[in-house]
């Protein structure tokens, strides 16, 4: 009955996925949905398969067994291209912060005229206008994670993977960021973000996926998950307890 | 001890009074290598490139192999060459030997595999940290080589710098295939090496002194170039 639902809405779903290394699964979901409007926050300890499951869901690691469903299509290159993501460690190409952002918008075959002004957009959407010349590798631990979002968002992305954003931000830089995640919710964007922040989850996120020794152990709505948690995992996770 | 110095004093004369025989042979080996050095990284980075990107069987003995390349004697390379030029040879009818294309020919054969194993090194290492956000962006693998080549331009330069000043410097290759003909193929590490013989230290001195200056200028701008490089890299590493 979900399968049939998910035919026909935009939703992103998990059947069985494995990773394995050395005999070992490092990621092991048997069954996961997303197919509520976001955004779905990633909470977990560290290890907890919470990067590698982004990884698979933008299709940069094929699983060795189980598959990604997008749509209602087995997640290929036309997905993909549409999604974009903000990795743990951001990679900046050793340019100018605004050749960072003019490399996606050049892809999109965007005129230079159209480009300049969508720089300057993204530029002072993530406060970063005074820094538009500097070379991006000289940027700030925050600054370059700043540089890496409006760069995901530059690329027009239907879904948005973002893997601990706002990990080097301080707070108004931080409140900064979790807007742009918010109106890029509302405009339609699908967002997948890990975060360790509980009290970030509580504001963003409509859904929460609790993730734990490379297993989904609960996905639910937000105030559902963070206020009564199902599972013993979730409840020890969210008390700050040690989760072994 | 007096004819040193009046050979010393004589050799300043030359360089500042504008020799027009030293300076038409300095000019030579500038063309020369400088040539040499565009051909070399015509070749050698995108070989380099490929070979840092793209896989295949035989690549990790591609990359041993180029590395011996790298360190091959001058010497024998200029014989090599030779053979392939001289008349009997199989690029004998082209009629190059003893020709300044001989002489880049030579030194093509020496900086390719310098520019490219070099290349090899510096776009493996950034391939490997670009390589998941390049695929985030949709930029395929063979797209993936101009963002990479330009993104280790310093490098790059370092490498063709680097790959410049064995050119410049060289003797043996360049005096068997090139010949060390007067106002055809003398350059100055030849010149240096005839003149000294014939006790002509004079010229041999202020030759001495350009090539030294143009190896200082080199390596200034190679260590200024890797320290840049270097500044950009380490940072968020
Ligand atoms: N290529 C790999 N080879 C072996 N083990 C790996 C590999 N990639 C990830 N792992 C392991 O898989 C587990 C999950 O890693 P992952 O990066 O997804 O954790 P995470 O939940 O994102 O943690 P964190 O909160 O620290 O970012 C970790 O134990 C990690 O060591
Ligand atoms: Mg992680």
């Amino acid at each position: 009955m979900r399968d049939l639902l998910c035919d026909m809405t935009k939703c992103l779903q998990v059947r069985g996925l494995q990773i394995r290394r050395n005999g070992r699964a490092l990621l092991d979901v048997a069954d996961l949905t997303l197919d509520g409007p976001g955004p779905t926050l990633l909470l977990g300890p560290n290890g907890a398969g919470k990067s590698l499951l982004l990884r698979c869901l933008h299709g940069l690691i094929s699983p060795d067994q189980g598959r990604v469903i997008q749509d209602g299509a087995p997640l290929g290159p036309v997905h993909t291209a549409r999604q974009a993501m903000v990795f743990q460690q951001p990679v900046l190409l050793r340019r100018s912060v605004s050749a960072n952002l003019d490399f996606v918008l050049r892809r999109q075959k965007i005129a230079r005229d159209a480009r300049k002004t969508r720089i300057a957009e993204l530029l002072t959407e993530g406060g970063l206008e005074d820094k538009a010349r500097q070379s991006a590798r000289s940027l700030s631990g925050g600054e370059a994670q700043r540089l890496a979002i409006l760069r995901a968002l530059a690329t027009g992305p239907e879904t948005l993977f973002l893997d601990e954003p706002t990990s080097a931000l301080d707070p108004s830089a931080t409140q900064m960021i979790e807007r742009m995640i918010q109106r890029a919710s509302t405009r339609g964007v699908r967002i997948v973000m890990v975060t360790h922040d509980i009290g970030q989850a509580r504001r963003l996120a409509a859904d929460i996926v609790m993730m734990q020794g490379g297993h989904v152990v609960e996905h639910g709505p937000a105030k559902q998950v963070l206020d009564a948690p199902e599972s013993e995992a979730s409840r020890r996770y969210l008390a700050g307890g040690l989760v072994t | 001890m007096q004819g040193l110095a009046s050979e010393f004093s004589l050799a300043v004369a030359l360089i500042f009074e504008g020799d027009s025989e030293l300076w038409a042979i300095v000019l030579l080996s500038l063309k020369v290598s400088v040539f040499a050095v565009l051909i070399s990284a015509l070749i050698g980075m995108p070989v380099g490139a490929a070979l840092a990107v793209a896989r295949f069987p035989g690549r990790r003995s591609l990359i041993v192999l180029m590395n011996a390349l790298m360190g091959f004697p001058p010497v024998v390379v200029g014989l090599l060459v030779y053979l392939m030029l001289s008349r009997s040879g199989p690029l004998g009818v082209l009629e190059l030997l003893y020709t300044p294309t001989a002489m880049i020919i030579a030194q093509v054969v020496l900086v390719t595999p310098i520019v490219a194993a070099l290349t090899r090194q510096v776009i493996e290492m950034l391939a490997e940290e670009y390589s998941e956000q390049l695929r985030s962006l949709g930029v395929s693998r063979l797209a993936s080589v101009p963002v990479l080549l330009w993104d280790a331009r310093l490098a790059l330069v370092t490498a063709l710098l680097a790959g410049f000043g064995r050119a410049i410097a060289e003797v043996g290759a360049v005096i068997i295939v090139g010949g060390n003909i007067n106002h055809v193929t003398r350059v100055m590490t030849t010149t240096i090496a005839l003149e000294t013989s014939k006790g002509n230290l004079a010229l041999a001195l202020a030759l001495g002194a350009i090539l030294i200056g143009i190896a200082v200028v080199v390596n200034a701008m190679v260590s200024a170039a890797s320290l840049r490089a270097e500044q950009e890299g380490l940072r968020h590493a």
